[in-house]
């Protein structure tokens, strides 16, 4: 075990592949928050009055709350002031077609396995891509319009789809809802829109990805999705960064409106600059989730992979409104070195019959804590809910720390509610097993975790699950020696 | 095929193996038994390499490498197994997924091509019926909720599927009812040939009528102090290892 131990203190993070910066001006606002900025952005982007006084509002909110402390993270304050929130490529505004997108951000996307181009239709992926705090393009577009599905990047949808927007902008996560969704809503940049209309099952999965590339600059997307009655969507986002010796700030948004039998499946593979492994750098992760199944029977289901970021905040959530409605949540937290995470989930069950299931694991390796933090919350009104939660963690070496604060609200008595926990660690002797079938240590480790993981993984798309995988197995490479 | 020479090793300061010489050729089926604490396990471990032993003398030599300068993995490549007396549980780990990870890393390690799904299902059903293992075992998590047997079972499959040179057995019998134990026996049987060696380290004589021995050897206080053929072990079943004790401890009494 000793030997195990200290070979696990001198084992470095592996390279972090995506840490590489594209070098591309960039048409920026001064570092800073304030008024002005907020009316920089929201002009920048063309936006209409009514968008403008909605981010002031929000600002204004901002300004007069504090930040939250109850999470289980320490860092130095966020100075607000130290940040640049507007960024985007200086490139042709909205290109036209994808051929018009600059060869550097094409480039940029190729290395990162992200493929812009319509021909590989064969990975049957609408992509929409965003830098910084601009979408660059979105592949798909014109064969998914043709049934009816708006899928573009947020700036656009304010603009010719002002009537969707308006309805559904805040009405999940409202402005005031916390300090980083006020923060999100003053000054988000970029992020997608999806708009699936009653009756379609879309065909394809849909799928961000977020990159931050200039420095310091915060990322501030705003994701928006809706699906109309009986319809169906698959989307998923993955994000990374360049690494960098400052920490940079990321508070996104995520709203998803499910209506009368309709699905929604969002899947994250977050794998943003973790920082070196003396805990320098790295992003600094606070976002906001949260879906409504407004309608009956409606179904919302989160599958996060975590792998990445300095620091985690987030808790994707549901409020299970309709009657009959499900929500899930399947989350793999990864956290090494210096990696702290605070994440899990919220249930508002609302209506009668509705269901919730929360499948967690978290995985600790190196000085790194991970935090599972949950509420199930049972209302008056959600007669014959159910909700079944698992928080498994698995610990890697001694350094390290695995916690759970799982919160339960129960406001009727014809609800049944269980929560399982488990914690342990990856057993020298597992190892040892593995070593004497002729499994060398780096595989033997890559081998449990992905077992461990495995009902979570299994619920990403295929076409993610692979590389989710490798992510896992990569992001803890060397912990064990 | 194995040569141990003076060995002597143990945990931390506590020598446990005290100049342990064998020699195993192809072929040959040797047992070791022992009373609790003699040191059966603890040599198993050692030829195995689990962290945590330090060999302070002697030598290992299996296939005409001194086996103790290699890593775990690589003996187990080169053709060393190991059935454990407590087999490990890997959630969420498929048995079949296990044993096919293990059986192309030592392929790969002798420079050959990986077996893929077709070949290696294929294979894997041939030696199925031998042990008389059914495919939802297969499918279950490694040694996750098996019944003891099962666990045994697994190990001796596994042994089969991957045909190495030299087969530890380390108290495979331990916890198995009699039926159990035939069906393990028989795998073991199946499995002997005149390339290969099996040793088996087991407290009790009863395995011995099911797989017999060519040799036997008694170890007691890290040391074998007796070796004898498959009558010996019908002795010390008769006598019990008191009877060994004493003739051990007589010299230093007189």
């Amino acid at each position: 075990m000793n030997e195990m131990l200290s070979t696990l203190e001198e084992t470095a993070l592996s390279d972090y592949k995506y840490g590489f910066v594209t070098n591309i001006e960039a048409d920026s606002a001064p570092k800073g928050l304030n008024e002005d900025i907020v009316r920089f952005i929201s002009a920048k982007k063309n936006e209409p009055e009514w968008m403008l006084e909605w981010r002031l509002k929000a600002y204004r909110h901002w300004l007069k709350m504090v930040e939250p402390q109850w999470a289980n993270l320490k860092y130095p304050p966020i100075d607000f002031q130290d940040i640049i929130y507007y960024s985007a490529p200086k490139t042709k505004a909205n290109p036209k077609s994808l051929d018009e997108i600059d060869p550097e951000l094409k480039k940029t996307f190729d290395k990162l396995g992200i493929s812009l181009e319509e021909q590989k239709r064969l990975t049957g992926v609408a992509v929409d891509a965003v830098i910084d705090s601009v979408s660059i393009g979105t592949s798909f577009k014109e064969q998914l319009a043709e049934l009816g599905i708006i899928f573009c990047s947020m700036s656009e949808a304010i603009r010719e789809h002002p009537e969707l927007v308006r309805k559904y902008l805040g009405s999940v996560v409202p402005m005031t809802d916390n300090y980083f969704s006020a923060l999100n809503s003053a000054v988000f940049s970029d992020g997608s829109f999806c708009f699936i209309p009653s009756g379609v099952r879309c065909p394809m999965e849909l799928s961000t990805y977020f990159r931050i590339n200039a420095e310091n600059t915060g990322q501030f997307e705003r994701t928006l999705i809706v699906a109309e009655d009986n319809s169906y969507v698959s989307y998923l986002e993955g994000c990374t960064a360049p690494m960098r010796d400052e920490n940079q700030l990321h508070a996104a948004v995520v709203e998803l409106v499910a209506l009368s039998h309709a699905e929604i499946k969002y899947s994250t593979v977050q794998n943003w600059y973790p920082g070196d492994k003396e805990g320098k750098g790295g992003i600094y992760n606070f976002v906001t989730k949260r879906g409504i199944c407004a309608g009956e029977h409606a179904k919302i289901s989160w599958t996060q992979v975590e792998t990445g970021s300095a620091i985690t905040w987030k808790y994707p959530s549901v409020i299970l409104k309709g009657d009959h409605s499900i929500g899930e949540f399947y989350s793999v937290a990864v956290t090494n070195n210096h990696q702290q995470a605070d994440t899990g989930t919220k249930m508002q069950h609302l209506g009668k019959n509705t269901k919730s299931r929360i499948v967690s694991k978290g995985i600790s390796a190196g000085f790194s804590n991970n935090s599972y933090r949950g509420l199930v919350h049972i209302g008056k009104t959600a007669k014959n809910a159910r909700n079944h939660s698992q928080c498994d963690s698995l610990l890697l070496g001694d350094k390290c720390g695995a916690h759970t604060f799982p919160y339960i609200e129960v406001k009727n008595n014809d609800s049944v509610v269980e929560h399982e926990a488990t914690t342990s660690k990856i057993g020298e002797d597992q190892i040892f097993y593995c070593n004497q079938r002729g499994l060398d240590t780096e595989t033997a480790v890559a081998l449990i975790i992905n077992g461990f993981a495995k009902e979570v993984m299994n619920q990403l798309p295929m076409e993610f699950a692979v590389e989710a995988q490798k992510l896992l197995a990569i992001s803890l490479e060397g912990s064990v020696g | 095929m194995l040569s141990i020479q003076n060995l002597h090793a143990g945990i931390e300061e506590r020598e446990i193996l005290n100049g342990i010489n064998l020699e195993i050729k192809a072929g040959e089926v040797h047992a070791i038994m022992g009373p609790n604490g003699s040191g059966k396990s603890t040599l198993a471990s050692v030829l195995a390499g689990r962290d945590g032993y330090n060999v302070t003398q002697g030598t290992a030599d299996f296939a005409g490498k001194n086996f103790l300068d290699l890593s775990p993995e690589d003996r187990a490549r080169e053709g060393l197994f190991l059935a454990f007396q407590y087999p490990v549980e890997i959630p969420g780990v498929s048995t079949t997924n296990f044993i096919k990870t293990a059986v192309n890393e030592t392929r790969k390690y002798h420079g050959q091509e990986p077996l893929d799904a077709v070949g290696f299902l294929k294979l894997m059903k041939e030696k199925m019926k031998m042990l008389h293992i059914d495919q939802s075992l297969l499918s279950r998590s490694l040694n996750e909720g098996f019944s003891g047997g099962e666990k045994k079972r697994n190990e001796i499959f596994q042994m089969i599927m991957l045909q190495p040179k030299l087969a530890i057995l380390d108290e495979t019998d331990s916890g198995l009812d009699i039926d159990a134990l035939r069906i393990v026996a028989h795998g073991v049987n199946q499995f002997r040939s005149k390339d290969n060696g099996v040793l088996v380290v087991t407290h009790y004589q009863r395995l011995l009528d099911y797989i017999v021995p060519d040799f036997v050897h008694v170890l007691y206080n890290g040391r074998i102090v007796k070796s004898g053929t498959k009558e010996l072990a019908l002795e010390l079943e008769e006598k019990g290892y008191d009877f060994i004790k004493n003739q051990v401890n007589e010299p230093e009494t007189v």
